[in-house]
């Protein structure tokens, strides 16, 4: 008899993901139809490359090959970053030539630029986006501000979601202004005055915000439907998406888009104690953001951008108190799940090492960025399997020589013996094309295990 | 006493120091004097983070006391008593980009180490930096850029000032996000920096402070 997901061990779980990736299904949960015989190799070799590297198994042939672009393929079209945010074919095209052309064993999606009528329906003001905000040629770029008050640790520890509903989203969204009139869901009890409850629903700004949210709901539809047909194609072409989902660090949660970098930076020395608080309340929902989404593509690889723990951005003794507690305990959340954290630690983690160290070992997936790569193989290289680090500035000014130099040095050092993916150590907008073949291409020759 | 306040700014303890102004300031303590010991507290958090014993959360911490003793201060000052500038430095994220995080820091720790910052703000166009060394006279400009459009935007903005036949009279600083040396060459720029210490000394270095 087949065990319930819930009994399986985490090893279990995790080849269990595997085995549904290497098994993909189209749209309609049919079998995948490959391209060909050729493509079909491609992907299942791929698949079984990345899984080596991640379980510290007996490498599969040669080092993996990775490329997590950012806005280059946008560019590399010949397109402006508007025009990929706003015809989503256009979006999808380049993408696609960019994966086409490069040949990377696995793809990362194309959801990077993302709808840009959505954000203008829901007046989106976190970020400023090409025609609002930055020229048309220019990515999105965040708009730091303090999205919540230093004096609402409170409400968000009370209760999340309320908070994010009445308070945040209304602030980011200005089309949500209307949930700042809904009252608690856990209002509602009883017959005797369940209806006043019901009240606001009633009023013009609510309704208008329920009415951009199915404006909006049906534009992401619309996105949504050209990136699963990317997806689909991609796969069949024999190239893999590896990403399952996303989420993140407590602590870049409450510092990047609520407190911001200055006010998460000064509520460690005014109220660390509510800091701390919020830091564990948000930590299952970053847990369950992770496990839910696995459950709706079927990918166990989660994604989670580090921001803030990186060396210089916190003390040894801030990293160790605020950071890293959490951040573990998202990891170990999601792995106990059957999920694979794909961590991508930006800036430098040289002195993260040791304390990064102390998860079980082969199951997630560590981006470096400004990380000496030699010494990350020697500190945590038989524990996390290691993704980079090609630098954007190579890419974007460096010779195809010089590019082949630094992954030769990579591949001696931190591919020996597997657990390492070659890759970028940061998304890059802007590159020379032929850094790109040169790393793909020397990288697929040099980094055969033999 | 003296020191006290420096002490008490440099170690980040906030409610002790803003206390010491206030009775140091009932106690009829020169002002001038107060705010001397705050600059001087500010140094030795520049060293500490020179050091490695600092971090930024450290110095965006000091700021911020120091914000709240200038500000406990400000209506005891006479405006005249405004200290000498070293000299000025032109500060700006370029064209494209938005980032503001690390040009505020090389901002705050530049004017507290007493040089005369002109902060351009972010997303500068080319024509800016080029006109405000014209109009300044500044002979020190720090370009900040995160994202990498900001390596072709860096490198405009120095053939702009080259153009403009200014290059020989500036010196030009890049930092931020992927910068790093060969970015530095690639733009034709003088130096990188690291972090907001490393612009403090590179432009004590070429002004002198």
């Amino acid at each position: 008899m087949e065990k319930s997901w819930e009994s399986l061990s985490t090893d279990e779980k995790q080849e269990a993901q595997f085995q549904k990736l290497l098994t993909p299904k189209d749209p309609e949960g049919n079998d995948l139809k490959f391209q060909s015989p050729q493509a079909e190799a491609a992907y299942q070799a791929s698949i079984k490359r990345i899984k080596n590297a991640i379980q510290f198994k007996e490498p599969e042939d040669r080092v993996p090959v990775c490329l997590f672009p950012g806005m280059f393929p946008i560019s590399y079209a010949g397109m402006t970053m508007e025009a990929a945010m706003y015809d989503y074919d256009k979006c999808m095209a380049a993408f696609k030539k960019f994966v086409l052309d490069f040949k990377p064993d696995l793809q990362f999606g194309a959801g990077a630029p993302g709808p840009g009528k959505f954000y203008e329906i829901l007046d989106y003001k976190l970020y400023a986006w090409p025609g609002h905000g930055v020229a048309p040629d220019a990515g999105y770029q965040c708009l730091e501000k303090e999205y919540m008050m230093a004096e609402e640790y409170d409400l968000l520890i009370t209760d999340p979601s309320f908070f994010f509903r009445n308070f945040y989203l209304p602030r980011v969204f200005g089309a949500l202004d209307g949930f700042a009139m809904l009252p608690p869901l856990t209002n509602i009890l009883e017959m005797y005055g369940v209806a006043f409850n019901f009240i606001p629903f009633g009023l013009p700004p609510v309704q208008n915000t329920f009415k951009a949210l199915f404006e909006a709901g049906a534009e992401a539809l619309k996105w949504a439907g050209a990136l699963s047909g990317f997806n689909t194609e991609m796969a069949t072409l024999g190239f893999p998406n590896i990403l399952g989902g996303f989420t993140k660090a407590p602590f870049d949660t409450i510092g990047d888009t609520l407190r911001g970098t200055k006010g998460i930076m000064l509520d460690m020395y005014r109220q660390p104690d509510k800091l701390l608080a919020a830091l564990d309340a948000i930590t299952p929902i970053m847990i369950g953001m992770g496990l839910g989404a696995t459950r709706q593509t079927g990918n166990p690889v989660i994604f989670m951008p580090l921001h803030k723990g990186a060396d210089g951005f916190l003390s040894d003794e801030q990293f160790k108190k605020f950071y890293w507690p959490t951040l573990k305990n998202v990891i170990l959340g999601l792995i106990e799940g059957g999920c694979i954290p794909f961590l991508a630690a930006e800036g430098g983690y040289n002195t993260r090492l040791e304390d990064i160290k102390d998860i079980p070992q082969g199951k997630t997936l560590w981006m470096f960025d400004q990380t000496d790569m030699a010494k990350a193989k020697e500190i945590v290289g038989d524990t996390l399997c290691l993704f980079g680090n090609v630098p954007s500035s190579l890419l974007k000014i460096g010779t195809p020589d010089q590019v082949k130099e630094y992954c030769r040095k990579l591949i001696d050092t931190a591919g020996q013996g597997g657990g390492f993916v070659m890759g970028n150590g940061a998304f890059f907008d802007h590159a020379k094309p032929e850094n790109i073949t040169a790393m793909v291409e020397f990288s697929k020759e040099y980094g055969v295990y033999k | 006493m003296s020191g006290e306040l420096a002490k008490l700014l440099s170690d980040l303890k906030e409610p002790e120091a803003l206390g010491y102004v206030e009775k140091a300031l009932a106690g009829k303590v020169n002002p001038m004097d107060l705010l001397g010991q705050a600059k001087e507290g500010m140094n030795i958090v520049g060293q500490r983070f020179a050091r490695g014993d600092y971090f930024i959360p450290d110095l965006i911490f000091s700021g911020e006391i120091l914000k709240g003793i200038v500000k406990v201060l400000e209506p005891h000052l006479k405006q005249d008593e405004e200290a000498k500038r070293l000299g000025k430095v032109i500060i700006g994220t370029v064209a494209g980009d938005i980032h503001d995080i690390g040009k505020d820091l090389v901002v705050f720790m530049l004017d507290v180490h007493g040089f005369e910052v002109l902060d351009l703000g972010v997303d500068v166009p080319v024509q800016k930096f080029v006109d405000t060394i014209k109009e300044s006279g500044s002979t020190v400009v720090g370009l900040s850029g995160f994202l990498t459009l900001a390596f072709d935007a860096m490198k405009d903005t120095v053939e702009a000032i080259n153009a403009a036949g200014l290059r020989d009279q500036v010196k030009i600083m890049v930092g931020g996000g992927q910068i790093d040396d060969q970015v530095k060459g690639y733009v034709g720029a003088d130096a990188y920096g690291n972090n907001a210490m490393e612009a403090v000394k590179l432009a004590q270095g070429w002004i002198g402070g």
